[in-house]
């Protein structure tokens, strides 16, 4: 039923949002901590800068990563210097991609809840001897729990759906860059509806259930 | 009170629109109460004393151990503090059953374990909750194992922010027996943080009175309560505490009378056998002054009794007058015009007629 190459784009778009998900997890979740948690006069950008790829035409996003990412931009050389070469049409340049433009999906529920837990469970847990990161992780995580399936669920559905930001800075290369959306964008140029079908219903029983799940979930907590 | 039994304690936080300047040393044993109004600064206070108060600026030396001195560039983060705090609302962490919620504190500190997981348990009588989760608790239950997880720690120090005033009246006499127990069985300092006086004057031994961010007055229970110079926000609810010994049971008219240095009173039939010390509050609205000893009435409490200071009270209409029982202060609220009227004067003998007594426990 899959052709190989469009079991290719699969296995490549799975690959690319599990590790974008990771990372977004790992370097997101102090973003939004920090968010939730500061006072400082930076909160507001900080804040409109995570969230500008809510908004952002993917195009806009792509044309400047590859400006920056580029062999003339500022990331560009410093990558090139370090003989890594550069990072647009690259697996690795679409997982930066893929973070920044999936950032607000991870960053925002996990913002919204520690902001929900408070700081009072911090103090109670100060209180009874245990350090800052020691309450963060016997204390916050488990009560953001549902947080933090939120923010990977979208994370990942997130970045399976993107399909601008991946054609500016991954282009469209078998096995490398060419995920499921390009792959159907070239099935339906080259008028293989057929094939077009397959990942594209495909695509839709996917963001269906992920949203059937976080839809049903709601309002539940897991700790119980 | 030696330097090194007691918690010295300077602070000063400045927010917009509140500041809270305090100077304080307190006893090193016994119940404290801080006491005030809201917006008094009494919460935030404790929370100084926690370390829970980052914009504070001070010095905190407990017992001879420096916890905080910024001057000295010295501040021990809450969790280097050996403390315990009760917070108001229930705070217990909703993903732990009530025994890991004991064992939080407990399996993170070292050393000796002065006050033992068991008899913190038995003292609040929680032992059938350990296997619940918090949200399967009553809202007294849920206060009790709080303050079990927190006496768990084996603290040096305990501080409660008005650990009953989220509960109903019925909740509160379900816990006002603990913490009376706490205060009869463990040596541990307390700092307990209250707005309701008759809280404060079951519990503590000793009172910070707080208004507006500064220390109006501090001293010993009875002694601090008696006094008339205070803000007109404490003398609106002006009386007395007096300890006193269970004397006498009268069957036939089921009362009880209760002795105290200086005279003796009779409420109505207590519980408590011969020999128990109960402390009872007067309230000065209830008393009031005879020039002698009222023939055909039917207040059975009169007590002869020196003037020894008048002050203003509340209203401009009334005076407070403090009388001393035979060595047991009284405080009379009277009218102006009753004073004039009787001639009341300093070192005049009189009687104080009390219409009634409230027993505290």
């Amino acid at each position: 039923m899959l052709s190989e190459a469009n079991v290719a784009a699969v296995w490549l778009t799975l690959k690319l949002a599990t590790i974008t998900t990771v990372i977004l997890l790992i370097v997101g979740t102090p973003i939004a901590w920090w968010l939730a948690r500061t006072h400082s006069k930076w909160k507001g950008v900080i804040g409109a800068v995570v969230a500008l790829p809510l908004v952002l035409p993917p195009t806009v996003l792509g044309f400047y990563l590859l400006m920056i990412l580029g062999p003339r931009g500022p990331i560009g050389q410093l990558t090139q210097s370090l003989g890594w070469g550069v990072l647009p049409f690259t697996f690795a340049g679409l997982v930066v991609a893929s973070v920044f433009y999936s950032m607000p999906f991870v960053v925002q529920p996990l913002q919204q809840a520690f902001e929900a837990i408070g700081a009072r469970p911090l103090e109670v847990a100060a209180t009874l001897r245990a350090s800052p990161w020691d309450a963060f992780f016997t204390v916050v995580l488990p009560l953001a729990k549902p947080g933090f399936i939120t923010a990977s669920i979208l994370g990942f559905a997130h970045t399976v759906g993107e399909f601008g930001v991946v054609l500016m800075i991954g282009g469209n290369i078998p096995e490398k860059t060419r995920v499921v959306s390009v792959q159907i964008y070239d099935h339906v140029e080259a008028l293989e509806y057929a094939e077009a079908h397959v990942l594209a219903g495909g695509m839709l029983l996917f963001s269906f259930l992920v949203l059937l799940a976080l839809y049903s979930r709601k309002g539940t907590s897991t700790w119980k | 009170m030696t330097f090194d039994k007691a918690i010295h304690a300077r602070f000063q936080v400045a927010w917009p629109g509140f500041n809270l300047d305090v100077e304080l040393r307190l006893p090193g044993r016994g119940v404290t109460a801080l006491f005030g109004h809201s917006g008094s600064g009494k919460t935030t206070l404790l929370r100084c004393l926690a370390g829970l108060e980052r914009q504070s600026v001070g010095s905190l030396n407990f017992k001879g151990e420096v916890w905080q001195d910024d001057a000295r560039g010295i501040c021990r983060p809450t969790h280097r503090r050996p403390l315990g705090y009760v917070f108001q609302e229930a705070s217990l962490f909703p993903h732990l059953s009530v025994r890991k919620n004991l064992d939080y504190g407990r399996k993170r500190v070292n050393g000796g374990h002065k006050v033992s997981l068991d008899h913190a348990v038995e003292l609040l009588g929680i032992g059938h909750l350990l296997d619940r989760m918090p949200d399967r608790l009553s809202g007294g239950e849920r206060q009790r194992v709080a303050i079990a997880r927190a006496l768990a720690t084996s603290p040096e120090l305990l501080l409660m922010d008005e650990p009953l005033a989220a509960l109903d009246l019925k909740r509160k006499s379900e816990i006002l027996p603990y913490l009376e127990r706490l205060h009869d069985e463990l040596e541990i300092p307390v700092c307990y943080v209250s707005h309701v006086p008759d809280e404060v004057a079951r519990l503590a031994d000793y009172v910070v009175l707080l208004s507006e961010g500064r220390v109006v007055a501090a001293g010993g229970l009875r002694e601090t309560m008696a006094r008339l110079d205070l803000p007109t926000a404490f003398t609106e609810d002006a009386g007395v505490v007096i300890e006193a010994v269970v004397a006498d049971h009268d069957e036939t008219y089921r009362l009880t009378r209760l002795d105290f240095p200086g005279g003796s009173v009779v409420v109505a039939r207590r519980q408590e056998s011969l020999g128990r010390r109960l402390r009872f509050r007067v309230h000065a609205r209830d008393v009031s002054l005879a020039l002698a000893r009222a023939e055909g009435t039917s207040i059975v409490n009169l007590l002869p009794a020196t003037v020894v200071e008048v002050a203003d009270a509340d209203t401009p209409a009334h005076v407070l007058v403090r009388l001393d029982a035979g060595g047991t202060p009284l405080i009379a609220r009277i009218t102006r015009f009753s004073l004039d009227h009787l001639g009341v004067t300093l070192g005049k003998s009189m009687w104080a007629q009390i219409k009634a007594v409230a027993l505290l426990g």
